[in-house]
């Protein structure tokens, strides 16, 4: 087998050495009647040239050549070729979590970097090395909110991604944290009044998502305030980072869970991805997640070690701040470099497309006879319409033309049947959108 | 010392600053193709209170200026591709650079997870195939494969447990958990709502199963066990202390961590595990990536099936393959969208590539430890001497004589091209020296690791101060981590701004 480095005379010889007759000595700690007497049922075994063919064969089989509509949390970004040449060298990709500080230097400062770079963009002033994704960040956040105020009820807007909610549900019903879902407004926005009702002084945190999962920008400095009057804490989730870009940053969360996709990690079907917690220095004890920091060898040369390890599991174990360990490093060196390459002018540059296009793709499917803008709330590179009809008929219609339609939201809001959430890129061009407005002006111009 | 290093020499390497200390205004390495379409005003779209005037402190670079940043920094790391990183537990092995390639085909890596299904047969068959292939290796019933990492797995491990206890009536109060298992069980078991027992290991570093015997009590959900245990030795009363959990109504939960010993000989399924968890960034080779991301599949007998998280996996009539959002039973979704794919397919490669062949992995893992043994026993001392499988932990009991610590030794093996084992675990063994060399390496490096590891024995007794102050040859030296902990330095900020740029 191509992968093992061992001729049958080194077995041999290394069995001698041991002083084992056969390899099967060496598993006689395994009670016989446990032991396979069969090979497994597996296919395979196949070369180098096969299994390129076997995901080749499987790649066909999905959506090339469609032109897509969906961000939904999962954005089509411009990737440059650089990212991956850095992340197939194998020393960042063939190494492990850097707690030899000595000989992981590379892999340290590229997250100082990176925590340096995410609290940058979230106006934070301190951000973790990684999550599992947005969704765990957000319930991770919401735990972190449960330790610092002691309350055990929480609040989430209904404009928060729902499988984001779904997740913080998950982990919420047995570590008895109540939450509770606040509604929008017919703006699209987070429905303050409501939330206002809701709030007693027993609420660790509101979350709100900005854009939200309609697109909309929360006025996240009012929502901080109406928080935290009677003391519960904001966290703002993010899922598309890219319009940190150009979106004012929520500095006035209290704590900030974003998703990292956007810069530089493909869509690959749903993951990997690369979550992040941003907060304040003052709470950075209780943060989940590995944090490099600065410090000194003993010859007074400046280097980085993973610290702050109390709050962790390999040390803290059930009175940990989380049980995570393994987490998104590569993909968090992935934003990393993606976001150096993009520099300043890059990242205002490619927001700056994505609020172009995504008003140019208003504006054309608003001419379509029949769509109407749903939210009227301001928005960055994705957007509410409500159609004549059910979004899934219409969608199964504009696939016979190549094009994958819009979100159906009416998927997760059972009152939003004819709502469709529309995403446009920089990688989306005039073209793609005119032709997706010419198709579903056909489509609706077709009796049902 | 250098002349009698086989494995490393010194070779020079770059020195780089942070790159904010790089920046100067208008260098850029990204240039976007023109707009296509009419520039709208950023204020006049979001209305001025949302307007942000670009990222205050990002960087301005030039691409080369990239490209040279992150290749330098890169070679201040080790690397599998570099050598032997025969860390204990981690399962640092080859990772296939054919994983890496077909985990980016256009087709794969540019597939969204709300696109139609009838457009996703690839993906999803990819995923069947995976699932299918994972029942096989483990011996178990039903399968997720949504958990990123292997700590998540855990966790969904335990909510099944739960949820089916639940249905049962009761969800109990407490999970047993040894005190040799890693420090994400008792983590995840406490956001599973539940409390943790730790159970002390008998003097072999075995599962006292008397002692079990007495603890199983009502009130037990379930135990968590780590087979091989975390001194690589298999459970081998593991089919009676499953007895005693079911007796009682508990369940029994096996962290695949070390799963690298046991693939193709024996199936945790039928050795009495109610429920499982795989690492892929260990046993199925998934590139460790600097810390992450990996992916934590969790394998279970049937009657946890129904409370699987969703979306679940199904087949349609003609073959066609489905993801089914609700299942009145589910625990809910852990993760959004379907798990880490890109991971997933990783590992799927893997698997294709060994077939049923995967079993000789296996077993050089488990001749290459034992090679190691055989010559480092007496060096060093064996705490245990039941049979290794993966890996073996020993002491360092011989040199802390001298005052050589695992630390020391760990550190020293950096000067001698290596990455270090596992140190100070398991936390059963004072002072573990915890090796997995995996099936990675070749009879040549595994002599060269032992033959470090004798010289670095011989160093602890005859100059124990080269040894204590190692590592000589790093570009830094032992950084200082109390400092680090005590005023903590996260982020780079301008010299104006106050701290960090030196």
């Amino acid at each position: 087998m191509r992968y093992l480095p061992k001729s049958p005379v080194e077995r041999r010889e290394m069995l001698a050495a041991i002083g084992a007759k056969s390899i099967n000595e060496l598993f006689s700690s395994i009670p016989e009647r446990y032991r396979l007497r069969q090979p497994l049922k597996l296919p395979g075994p196949l070369s180098e040239a096969e299994v390129i063919q076997y995901f080749r064969e499987r790649a066909a089989e999905n959506s090339l050549g469609y032109t897509s509509f969906l961000g939904a949390g999962v954005y089509n970004h411009l990737r440059s070729v650089v990212t991956d040449v850095i992340l197939q060298r194998g020393e960042f990709l063939t190494s492990y979590t850097p707690y030899q500080a000595e000989i992981s230097q590379g892999t340290l400062q590229a997250i100082f970097e990176f925590q340096t770079l995410m609290c940058q963009l979230t106006g934070q002033e301190v951000a973790n090395a990684s999550m599992y994704d947005g969704s765990t960040a957000t319930t991770e956040a919401v735990l972190m909110a449960e330790r610092l105020t002691g309350r055990r009820r929480v609040l989430v807007a209904r404009s928060v991604h729902p499988e984001y909610r779904d997740v913080l549900k998950t982990y919420a019903k047995n570590s008895g944290l109540r939450v509770e879902e606040i509604g929008y407004a017919a703006d699209g926005r987070l429905d303050t009044k409501a939330l206002r009702a809701a709030l007693k002084d027993d609420a660790a945190a509101v979350v709100a998502q900005s854009p939200n999962f309609f697109g909309v920008i929360e006025p996240v400095a009012a929502l901080a305030d109406v928080a935290r009057g009677p003391g519960a804490m904001l966290v703002v989730a993010v899922a598309e980072s890219v319009s940190l870009g150009a979106v004012r940053p929520p500095a006035e969360a209290d704590i900030v869970a974003m998703e990292a996709q956007s810069f530089g990690l493909a869509p690959s079907y749903g993951g990997p991805f690369a979550g992040v917690i941003a907060s304040r220095d003052k709470y950075v004890r209780q943060m989940p997640g590995r944090l490099a920091g600065q410090t000194t060898d003993v010859e007074g040369r400046r280097g980085f070690v993973l610290t702050l390890a109390t709050r962790e599991q390999h040390i803290r174990r059930e009175k940990a701040t989380s049980n995570i360990c393994t987490n998104q490093a590569l993909c968090a060196l992935a934003a990393t470099v993606h976001l150096t390459l993009l520099g300043k002018e890059g990242l205002r540059e490619v927001a700056q497309q994505n609020i172009s296009k995504a008003q140019f793709a208003l504006a054309e499917l608003q001419k379509v006879p029949g769509v109407r803008r749903a939210f009227d709330a301001p928005f960055f590179n994705e957007f509410t319409i409500e159609l004549p009809r059910s979004v899934k008929l219409v969608n199964a219609h504009l696939l016979r033309e190549k094009i994958v339609g819009p979100y159906v939201l009416g998927t997760a809001y059972p009152e939003l049947t004819k709502h469709a959430l529309v995403c446009v890129t920089e990688t989306t061009t005039r073209a793609e959108i005119e032709r997706f407005a010419a198709a579903l002006k056909r489509v609706l111009e077709q009796p049902i | 010392m250098s002349e009698k290093i086989k494995k490393a020499g010194r070779h020079t390497s770059q020195s780089e600053g942070l790159i904010f200390e790089k920046s100067s205004p208008g260098k850029r390495a990204f240039e976007l193709p023109p707009l296509d379409v009419p520039a709208i005003d950023p204020a006049k779209a979001l209305g001025a209170s949302h307007r942000r005037e670009g990222v205050e402190g990002f960087p301005e670079v030039s691409e080369i200026e990239v490209l040279r940043h992150f290749t330098r920094l890169s070679t201040w790391n080790y690397a599998i591709d570099l050598g032997m990183y025969p860390l204990g537990s981690c399962t640092m092995k080859y990772n296939p650079r054919v994983n890496e390639f077909v985990a980016r085909l256009d087709g794969l890596a540019t597939e969204h997870p709300y696109q139609p299904q009838e457009l996703s047969q690839g993906c999803l068959k990819i995923l069947r195939l995976l699932e299918q292939c994972l029942l096989e290796i483990t011996g178990m019933d039903a399968i997720t494969l949504q958990p990123a990492a292997g700590a998540q797995g855990e966790l969904t491990g335990l909510l099944l447990i739960r949820a089916y206890l639940e249905k049962q009536g009761n969800p109990r109060m407490k999970v047993l958990i040894p005190d040799s298992a890693h420090g994400t069980n008792p983590a995840s078991a406490v956001i599973a709502g539940y409390q943790v027992q730790n159970i002390q290991s008998e003097s072999h570093g075995q599962i006292d199963v008397e002692k079990l015997r007495e603890l199983v009590t009502p009130d037990v959900a379930a135990l968590m066990i780590t087979n091989p245990s975390t001194v690589g030795i298999f459970e081998q009363r593991i089919p009676e202390i499953a007895e005693i959990l079911h007796a009682k109504g508990a369940l029994l939960y096996m962290d695949g961590a070390n799963m690298n010993a046991l693939t193709g000989v024996t199936r945790p399924g039928e050795l009495g595990a109610d429920v499982m968890h795989l690492n892929l960034h260990k046993t199925f080779s998934t590139p460790h990536g600097g810390g992450g991301p990996g992916a934590g599949p969790v394998a279970m007998k049937k009657f946890l099936e129904p409370f699987r998280p969703v979306p679940i996996l199904v087949e349609k009539e003609g073959g066609r393959l489905a993801l089914e959002q609700v299942r009145p039973d589910s625990i809910g979704r852990v993760k959004a969208f379907d798990g880490n794919f890109g991971v997933l397919v990783r590992a799927l490669a893997y698997i294709l590539a060994y077939g049923p062949g995967v079993r000789q992995a296996t077993e050089d893992a488990v001749l290459n430890a034992n090679y190691i043994r055989k010559h480092l026993e007496g060096v060093y001392e064996l705490p245990y001497s039941l049979p290794s499988m993966h890996e073996v932990v020993f002491s360092d009991a011989i040199q802390k004589r001298n005052g050589v610590s695992t630390m020391d030794i760990a550190k020293r093996l950096i000067d001698y091209g290596f990455h270090p084992y596992t140190t100070a675990f398991p936390l059963i063994v004072p002072g573990a020296l915890m090796i997995e060399p995996t099936e990675s390496e070749s009879k040549e490096e595994c002599d060269l690791f032992i033959e470090a590891m004798k010289a670095i024995a011989q160093e602890a007794a005859t100059n124990p101060e080269l040894v204590k102050t190692a590592p000589h040859t790093t570009r830094v030296r032992r950084l200082d981590e109390v400092a680090a902990a005590r005023k903590p330095v996260l982020r780079w900020k301008r010299a104006a701004e106050g701290n960090a740029a030196d």
